[in-house]
């Protein structure tokens, strides 16, 4: 039995054409990938992230024990700020990518993957149990609802969704005062909820979470608002081919257990200064003496079908990685994607080619992001 | 609503066939377009390929996924619609038009009495 998240039957009200994903029922789209995307780059877009997990880890001994589980440094949040991190195992391989947010002292919220929820908590779960300081760890996932309102306009209207100023985390006099990757405690009516400056389409934006019945008033809320600034709701294949264009990972794609956050090229979020945590010396190792396998973004050269995930990738007329992400960008017009490549060929500038149903297409190795805002 | 002309033939994988002759044009149907919307690449098969009803000889991708087509009966491809190769938006806006996506000579016509018919193909989609 599939979940179904707080907005489930306002996504049946709009058409939303609902898919399987991590477990859950979701949109996948509304009226069309390509429209839903390019209103998100253009103007605005709202989408129900209600899926991800929420963990809270709390006390004297939450920092450290954070620090000796996630690869980024938790030290460095002042409360009210978040930071991207990774999970990893002992072997360096990412168990999960995740948000940590500091609320205030000793109190921390962390944003995890829908489809890792249990294998994460569980993998916390037994870390904590050797750790020796003061920690609270509890999975609040079914707590909670959220959504992501992205896009350059949506500061032209999200003051008027949510209005007033801040109570908890950082103390800002209103919403768009939140600076990147800052969280406020806001009040929505009677309810709290937590409003981050932050998303995973390359644009500016906002992620909310809070309980069902204040995520459905806000879904609504917003859309009513939103729609004169061109707000549309947005499903996960636009959420998809967006974070595809900006090169975020997305765990089961760039991101699973055998690979690490130095091969995946998200090395800027690991603090191998900041003392021990699982992982690190595998990671330190690859920092200094490289890596076997390398994440590339490329373009398609030709006109070609799109590339798809696990299609081979060929160089210099031999088999030599596979695409993890591949779609049409709808802001370029042309395939796209990501893949894992023997560093000889992971320059920009390299020529490489996509193996398309027993055909090879021509395609080149760019820097990441694939698209940049102008 | 989706548009189920009434002078078609229809396969239960959603294409259609319109038949003059010993000649069967295919392409695929408005509710097809619909479902997989943003269809940004059409393959056609091989010009002279012999292909039996049901076998996949096409694949259609929308930004999220590729999809095969299927002849919906036997025969020989005579001619390709290199209009919706170049541009493939046109068998989102134009299914039973300019979307087409290949002729095909009828090697057993006796196949055509298996397809659907437009109401019962109306039926299949819920319309």
């Amino acid at each position: 039995m599939l979940k179904r998240t707080a907005l489930y039957s306002a996504h049946q009200k709009i058409g939303g054409k609902l898919i399987e994903f991590g477990g859950w029922e979701m949109p996948v789209q509304y009226t069309s990938i390509t429209d839903e995307h390019l209103a998100v780059r253009k103007a605005a877009g709202i989408f129900d992230i209600s899926h991800m997990g929420e963990v809270t880890v709390s006390g004297a001994g939450a920092e450290a024990f954070l620090n000796s589980v996630l690869t980024n440094d938790v030290c460095k949040l002042a409360a009210g700020e978040g930071q991207y991190t990774l999970m990893c195992n002992e072997r360096g391989g990412v168990i999960d990518d995740l948000y940590a947010y500091k609320l205030s002292d000793g109190v921390y919220f962390l944003i995890i993957n829908a489809s890792r929820i249990d294998p994460d908590v569980a993998w916390l779960q037994s870390q904590a149990s050797r750790f020796s300081g003061d920690l609270d760890l509890t999975d609040a996932s079914h707590n909670y609802a959220a959504i992501a309102v992205q896009g350059p306009r949506v500061k032209e209207f999200i003051n008027t969704v949510i209005p007033g100023a801040s109570s908890s985390a950082m103390r800002v006099a209103a919403v768009t005062d939140l600076k990147k990757n800052q969280i406020g405690g806001f009040k929505f009516g009677t309810s709290g909820i937590l409003v981050s400056r932050t998303g995973y389409t390359g644009e500016d934006g906002f992620e909310i979470v809070g309980s069902d019945d204040a995520i459905q008033r806000l879904w609504d809320q917003c859309l009513t608002l939103g729609q004169p600034f061109g707000l549309k709701p947005a499903g996960l294949g636009a959420r998809d081919t967006l974070r595809t264009e900006v090169c975020y990972p997305l765990y089961g794609h760039e991101l699973d257990e055998s690979t690490t956050p130095i091969e995946a090229g998200v090395g800027f979020f690991v603090s191998l200064d900041k003392g021990e945590f699982n992982g690190r010396a595998v990671l330190a190792e690859q920092k200094a003496r490289g890596v076997k396998k390398k994440c590339v973004a490329f373009k398609m050269t030709d006109k070609s079908a799109p590339p798809r995930p696990h299609y081979p990738i060929w160089a210099n007329g031999a088999p030599v990685g596979e695409v993890v992400s591949g779609t049409q960008s709808p802001s370029l017009n042309l395939g796209i994607g990501m893949g894992y490549v023997p560093p000889e060929w992971a320059a920009p500038g390299t020529i490489i080619e996509i193996e398309i149903r027993g055909k090879r297409a021509p395609a080149v190795v760019v820097s990441k992001p694939i698209y940049r805002k102008i | 609503m989706s548009n189920v002309p009434s002078d078609l033939k229809y396969a239960k994988s959603h294409e259609w066939v319109r038949v003059s002759g010993d000649t069967a044009v295919v392409g695929i149907t408005d509710h097809a377009q619909a479902e997989l919307t943003d269809i940004v690449f059409v393959e056609l098969p091989a010009l002279g390929r012999r292909v039996k009803a049901g076998e996949a000889c096409a694949v259609v991708e929308s930004v999220k996924t590729a999809s095969d087509i299927y002849a919906p009966v036997s025969g020989e491809i005579t001619e390709l619609n290199t209009t919706v190769a170049a541009n493939p938006a046109l068998a989102n806006t134009e299914p039973y038009a300019g979307g087409w996506f290949f002729k095909m000579k009828l090697s057993q016509p006796g196949e055509l009495t298996a397809l659907l018919s437009p109401e019962d193909y109306k039926k299949q989609i819920g319309g």
